[in-house]
């Protein structure tokens, strides 16, 4: 879904940045526009700077520059009680000493709302997260999954428009985790609600958002939709941050539009496609996925550049192969191929001669 | 239970036996003094020593008369409604202040936290009979001394710092999402204080007013500096009673204090056990 619905600019940061100490900053130059409706997803390690962001989007931090602004108007001098969003938290932070639908009737009880009201909101927002018979049970007696659902349902129930989400699904393991980020998804849309959601787990950025921003250093370094994440990234952080990635030295010899090429360091030469190098004889790092790089030399566009690698390990992971390979002193460029009846298992010590698309191979800042 | 292991050498075995034969010689050490007064209480002579009716169990020689003396002598019912009005007061003076300030110190932003706690423990931690003084050249320049109030300040002083150790220690296992989360959900600090954080910080708050209210049920150094006629509590009375008169009803008056005790401890153990729960009960 993308944000076209609505306005386009929903949550607005305009050149806010932030400062603990009053010398580093944490967040430098934040710009970002979330449209209604988005389901937008801050990805970057920890220590980035996108747990921040939404601390100040919440209003547990203040801005130490810039604005922040929800519907238009700006918030930075709105207390979090009166900003009118939900939150999840990483531990769900449900109130210990109140029973599930106390929990849940809180937000309502501090709006004053009519008990039977409250009672109807509560009943439909415990639904809609499948926990209708848990109202009486109070959190410590639900499992890990089931405290997450409610911790969900307690920042839906007031029907805020925005949701932030601070790595709810840390604390869960795997399985429950792709279930969780399928009711999540899910639910977000359906509501039409708002989401800000910040996890370091790529997995969850890609398959949960509209639009992921992945931060690094404070900066966002790329925003774009998940495929166009993995599949084009614009730098080399976000490259080697999102998925797995292969990674060559090297530098630009010839430049020909969107082709260009790139002569290694052991003088052997690869079609790439440029995206942060504009001249001949600059450096670059080439980037490209284990499963677009090719070594049938029938499925290779003819007349394309093929580079020589020597078989180092064989790795059988069920669904697919992985095969390391040493290709131009790299001895950590990883293959990957489906396991199909006709693919061919390479054996360690054989010679090869692998090539790609140039459109897959990414040449990046060095 | 721990038991002895089969490959215990000799000595071990000594020191098995011989452990658990002081742990009980420090337990009657501790005990006894308390025990002995409570059959000494019900005894019907004036003596503070058992008598051989007493030893030999004749029911005569056991009688209530010292507990009516001390619920029918003014001497003695006095002091027992000073206790009464200054040691409630004082405890939720305490309570009040200890807490705020327990609050106050758990916020990372606050300068010279080691400072401010150390001063506010100090009553605590300085002698007695050295605050008391301090107390009483303190209380006389602005005219407390000698007044209810003046007692009631100085007690709530001395209990402060029962409060702000059990509070502190309470709130070292409260999570500070549960502010915010509260705040998310729409809720003022004065709602979030006292719908989250009051019900969770509670039995530490509990606790730490009846240390409060013992100290000052307890208390007869500061009392005697600061208080005068008017304020006589019910340990002056007991300390007078011991110099003075040498009254056997004061044995009946430490049987009901003891009485007091035990139940304001078993409180605190209840409560102790319910904030354990309730801490087990928070995620994470």
């Amino acid at each position: 879904m993308n944000a076209s619905s609505g306005s386009e600019n929903f949550v607005v940061f305009d050149r806010v940045q932030k400062s603990y100490d009053g010398e580093t900053l944490v967040v430098k130059d934040l710009n970002l526009s979330v449209g209604k409706g988005e389901f937008l997803t801050m990805l970057g390690p920890s220590g980035s700077g996108k747990t921040t962001c939404l601390m100040m989007l919440a209003g547990f931090e203040t801005a130490t520059h810039g604005e922040i602004l929800l519907g238009g108007q700006p918030i930075n001098n709105i207390p979090p009680h009166k900003r009118g969003i939900g939150m999840v938290f990483q531990n769900y932070a449900l109130f210990p000493h109140m029973t599930v639908a106390e929990n849940l009737a809180f937000p309502l009880q501090v709006r004053n709302m009519g008990k039977s009201d409250q009672e109807a909101k509560v009943k439909r927002a415990l639904d809609m997260v499948q926990m209708g018979d848990f109202g009486g049970r109070r959190p410590a007696q639900l499992s890990g999954g089931q405290q997450q659902r409610i911790a969900l349902a307690r920042a839906l129930v007031f029907e805020p428009e925005l949701v932030l989400m601070d790595e709810p699904l840390g604390a869960l393991d795997k399985q429950l985790r792709e279930h969780m980020q399928f009711e999540i998804t899910n639910l977000a849309h359906n509501l039409g609600i708002t989401t800000v959601y910040v996890t370091h787990d790529q997995t969850e950025a890609l398959t949960m958002s509209d639009r992921v921003a992945v931060f690094d250093d404070g900066r966002i370094q790329q925003l774009a939709p998940p495929d166009e994440l993995y599949e084009a990234p614009s730098n080399s952080f976000v490259a080697q941050f999102i998925g797995e990635n292969n990674t060559l030295m090297g530098t630009v010899s010839k430049i020909d539009g969107d082709r260009a090429e790139v002569r290694l360091d052991d003088g052997e030469i690869i079609d790439t496609k440029p995206v942060n190098v504009s001249k001949v004889g600059e450096r670059t790092l080439v980037s490209i996925r284990p499963e677009r790089v090719e070594f049938n030399k029938d499925r290779l566009t003819p007349g394309a550049h093929t580079i020589k690698a020597e078989v180092l390990e064989f790795i059988y992971m069920g669904d697919i192969y992985r095969t390391r390979l040493r290709v131009a002193g790299n001895e950590d460029f990883i293959i990957k191929t489906r396991n199909a009846p006709d693919q061919r298992r390479l054996q360690p010590g054989e010679q090869i001669e692998i090539g790609w698309r140039a459109e897959d191979c990414r040449a990046l800042d060095a | 239970m721990s038991s002895l292991p089969p490959y215990a050498s000799t000595g071990q075995k000594i020191w098995f036996y011989s452990f658990r034969v002081i742990c009980g010689l420090i337990f009657f050490f501790l005990i006894a003094p308390i025990i002995t007064i409570i059959p000494l209480s019900f005894n019907a002579e004036d003596f503070f020593t058992f008598t051989p009716g007493m030893l030999a169990l004749d029911p005569d020689a056991y009688g209530l008369d010292h507990y009516r003396d001390f619920f029918t002598n003014p001497d003695w019912q006095q002091p027992l409604w000073n206790s009464v009005r200054i040691a409630p007061m004082a405890t939720l003076l305490s309570v009040a202040f200890g807490t705020l300030a327990a609050i106050g110190l758990s916020q990372s932003h606050v300068p010279f936290k080691g400072a401010i706690m150390a001063i506010l423990i100090s009553p605590m931690i300085v002698p007695l009979i050295i605050s008391a003084a301090g107390m009483y050249f303190f209380y006389s320049r602005i005219g407390l001394q000698g007044t209810y109030l003046g007692v009631v300040l100085a007690h709530a002083a001395l209990g402060i710092p029962f409060v702000i150790i059990t509070v502190t220690a309470t709130l070292v296992g409260f999570d500070k999402s549960l502010t915010r989360a509260s705040a998310s959900l729409g809720a003022d600090p004065v709602t979030t204080f006292f719908k989250v954080q009051m019900p969770l910080i509670l039995p530490g708050v509990i606790s730490g007013g009846l240390f409060a209210f013992i100290t000052s049920f307890d208390e007869v150094v500061v009392v005697l500096f600061v208080g005068s006629a008017g304020q006589k509590t019910l340990p002056w009375q007991m300390f007078i009673g011991l110099r003075e008169q040498i009254s056997p009803t004061i044995l009946a008056v430490a049987t009901i204090l003891v009485v007091i005790s035990i139940a304001l401890l078993t409180t605190v153990e209840l409560l102790r056990r319910r904030s354990e729960r309730l801490r087990g009960m928070s995620p994470g």
